[in-house]
């Protein structure tokens, strides 16, 4: 079973600050790692090539510095991995448009693995949009994926349902955090992680033709919070009607 | 012409890669596995039995182990970082870690025969075995030369006959290195070191302590009632005891010194973020200075003990004799984290004083730092030893 996982380099969400004056959020010096969905989905195929054996290819678009991150998800138990740099501004169909082209360049492949989305923009869209170009069934939102040796059976978790699919190979899958918790790497795989190739493919060798920039990025503001800071200072049980009353008419309590 | 003339960063004073990706596995297992479980541990006395399984797993218990005895054949940065990974978020699992591969496998990885390494080292390594280290008695402590357990050989066996007391791990250990007096008219020349299972003959657990902190580790005495040891046990040679223990010290103290980095670096983190959070006439106490002042000193102090610490750690690696450097790195970070504690409660105030926060089982846990593998006043002693000449 030959398995692409797909992953994105982020900034460490629960670190980020806004500026007060700006309101645009401080990301500079914040510790980069890989998208946490990412990991499932290279998890789920670590758990998928103990089943069926094989070999896991984990690629990446983003800056230089994401080899140190690939190294990362080489030890967790990818056997190789590939980083292309994107132009300047790329947007999501650019990314996805080189995602593809990668996925295509390595020719042999039964299931790509995506997260459902990156924990940074969290658009959702990289599994289908690579999905459409590469012209292969997608089944998103898998809380379980169970690989046969010809098919897939999987459950989408579609919040309200959870519908469960089958596709032949090759497929595309989009992954939710809960389908598995990703495992550390050992000391040993981590020594053993800087043998394994780790290819950074130029962009010419991957997609042919101008990619073509639609999405422009015309601010990114946080969204400011602001508290009400009222104090309750009447006797307890005064307070708490009021306290409750007040909930009602914001809408917390209905 | 020297290469590094030419390097205009010659000295440089960061991680490599390799030990930045261990650092980060380390400081997220600690986060998953350990930070959730280490105040309910403290509360009960429980030894991590779990999570040392964890860790055997990952390979935390074989670091510096080499790699043909199953370990990971690690440098001493890089275990030095484990160390204050772990024992940041609980330092009785620190202290476990640190016995266990630095007093228990690194006598066997230095001195042993081939025999006694691949007989003992893999098992240290898988963690099917706790290794602990029994060199004190009642009445030898900083001073190794009082010890009165004695080994006498009988046929294929030495005889050993004595009790060890504050011994980590004690109660749970399945390999120790145990000091006796082989020699009693030679003095610290009369010493010999051995390789014991719990399993031996005549090997008993005595009575467990009730310590100030790190209640997760359990300590206890270690009886000898004519133990019957195989003479092939021995390690190094008759009288090498007391060589074997003070180099194993040594590195013993890069270890402990970890501890105190890590318990001083978690007492930084939670009076941060305290800090930051608590309100007082009207703003965060972050914002006042007499708060700011103890912040930037427990920052200041535990960069300058982290950076002895690797400074040690390197000149280990590089095969130097680092007696004075880990007595340095063990003296200062000892004390930085019993004062980083200290100001950690004081920033708290009277919740810090409570058993609902952190920073009261970090003050507990600091002040055995300054205690065991060498008081800090030994530590003085050995780092004048080296300056005076």
């Amino acid at each position: 079973m030959n398995i692409v996982v797909c992953a994105k380099q982020v900034v460490d969400v629960s670190e980020i600050k806004i500026d007060p004056q700006t309101q645009k959020p401080i990301i500079t010096g914040i510790a980069k790692k890989i998208s946490d969905i990412d990991k499932n989905a290279l998890e789920e195929g670590i758990r998928i090539k103990e089943k069926h054996g094989g070999k896991i290819t984990v690629i990446s678009v983003g800056s230089a510095d994401v080899k140190e991150r690939i190294k990362e998800l080489l030890a967790m138990g990818a056997d190789e991995g590939v980083l292309v740099v994107p132009p300047d501004n790329a947007d999501y169909a650019m990314i996805s448009h080189i995602l593809a082209g990668v996925i295509k360049k390595i020719g042999s492949y039964d299931i790509v693995l995506c997260g459902e989305a990156s924990i940074d923009m969290f658009s959702g869209q990289m599994g289908p949009r690579i999905a459409g170009f590469l012209g292969i069934p997608q089944i998103t939102y898998a809380q379980k994926v169970s690989a046969e040796k010809d098919h897939v059976v999987s459950e989408r978790n579609l919040g309200d349902k959870i519908v469960t699919m089958e596709s032949l190979y090759p497929v595309l899958i989009t992954v939710t955090k809960e389908i598995n918790v990703p495992r550390l790497p050992s000391l040993m795989q981590i020594l053993g992680s800087a043998s394994k190739p780790l290819l950074i493919w130029p962009m010419d060798g991957v997609v042919s033709g101008q990619l073509i920039h639609k999405i422009s990025t015309i601010d990114v503001k946080g969204v400011p919070m602001q508290r009400k800071n009222i104090v309750y200072k009447d006797d307890i049980d005064k307070s708490v009607e009021k306290l409750v009353n007040d909930l009602a008419k914001e809408g917390v309590l209905r | 012409m020297n290469p590094e003339l030419n390097d205009p960063h010659p000295m440089k004073l960061e991680m490599n890669e390799q030990q930045l990706m261990i650092r980060n596995m380390v400081r997220e297992f600690a986060a998953k596995e350990i930070a959730p479980i280490a105040a309910e541990l403290d509360k009960k006395e429980e030894y991590p039995t779990k999570t040392l399984e964890k860790m055997a797993k990952l390979g935390l218990l074989g670091i510096i182990i080499p790699t043909q005895y199953g370990g990971a054949g690690l440098d001493t940065i890089s275990y030095a970082t484990v160390v204050e990974e772990i024992s940041r978020k609980c330092a009785s699992t620190g202290v476990i870690t640190s016995v266990h591969n630095s007093l228990a496998a690194w006598p066997i990885i230095k001195y042993g025969t081939d025999e006694q390494k691949k007989k003992y080292l893999p098992i240290l390594a898988k963690g099917e075995k706790i290794g602990a280290f029994a060199a004190t008695e009642p009445n030898a402590g900083s001073d190794l030369g009082a010890m009165l357990t004695t080994a006498v050989l009988k046929g294929h066996h030495y005889i050993i006959n004595g009790s060890k007391t504050f011994i980590t791990s004690g109660p749970k250990a399945g390999i120790i290195i145990v000091f006796a007096v082989t020699d009693k008219n030679a003095g610290v020349k009369g010493l010999s070191a051995f390789i014991v299972e719990n399993t031996m003959k005549g090997y008993s657990v005595g009575s467990i302590f009730e310590k100030l902190g790190i209640h997760a580790s359990l300590t206890s005495e270690l009886i000898f009632e004519n133990m019957e040891v195989p003479k092939e046990n021995l390690l190094g040679k008759e009288g090498e005891g007391f060589k074997i223990a003070l180099s194993t010290l040594d590195g013993g103290r890069i270890g402990i010194a970890s501890q105190a980095v890590g318990i001083a670096q978690a007492a930084l983190d939670e009076s941060i973020e305290y800090s930051k959070q608590r309100q007082q006439f009207g703003q965060h106490i972050s914002k006042f200075q007499a708060i700011q002042w103890m912040i930037a000193d427990m920052a200041t102090h535990i960069e300058a003990a982290r950076f002895l610490v690797y400074n040690a750690a390197y000149k280990k690696d590089k095969g130097e004799r680092i007696s004075k450097e880990a007595a340095m790195a063990k003296l200062f970070a000892s004390e930085t984290a019993m004062d980083a504690v200290n100001k950690a409660v004081q920033i708290h105030g009277g919740y810090g004083y409570t058993k609902e926060y952190t920073v009261e089982r970090l003050f507990r846990d600091a002040k055995i730092t300054e205690i065991y593998e060498g008081t800090s006043e030994v530590q003085r002693m050995v780092i004048a030893a080296n300056v005076l000449g």
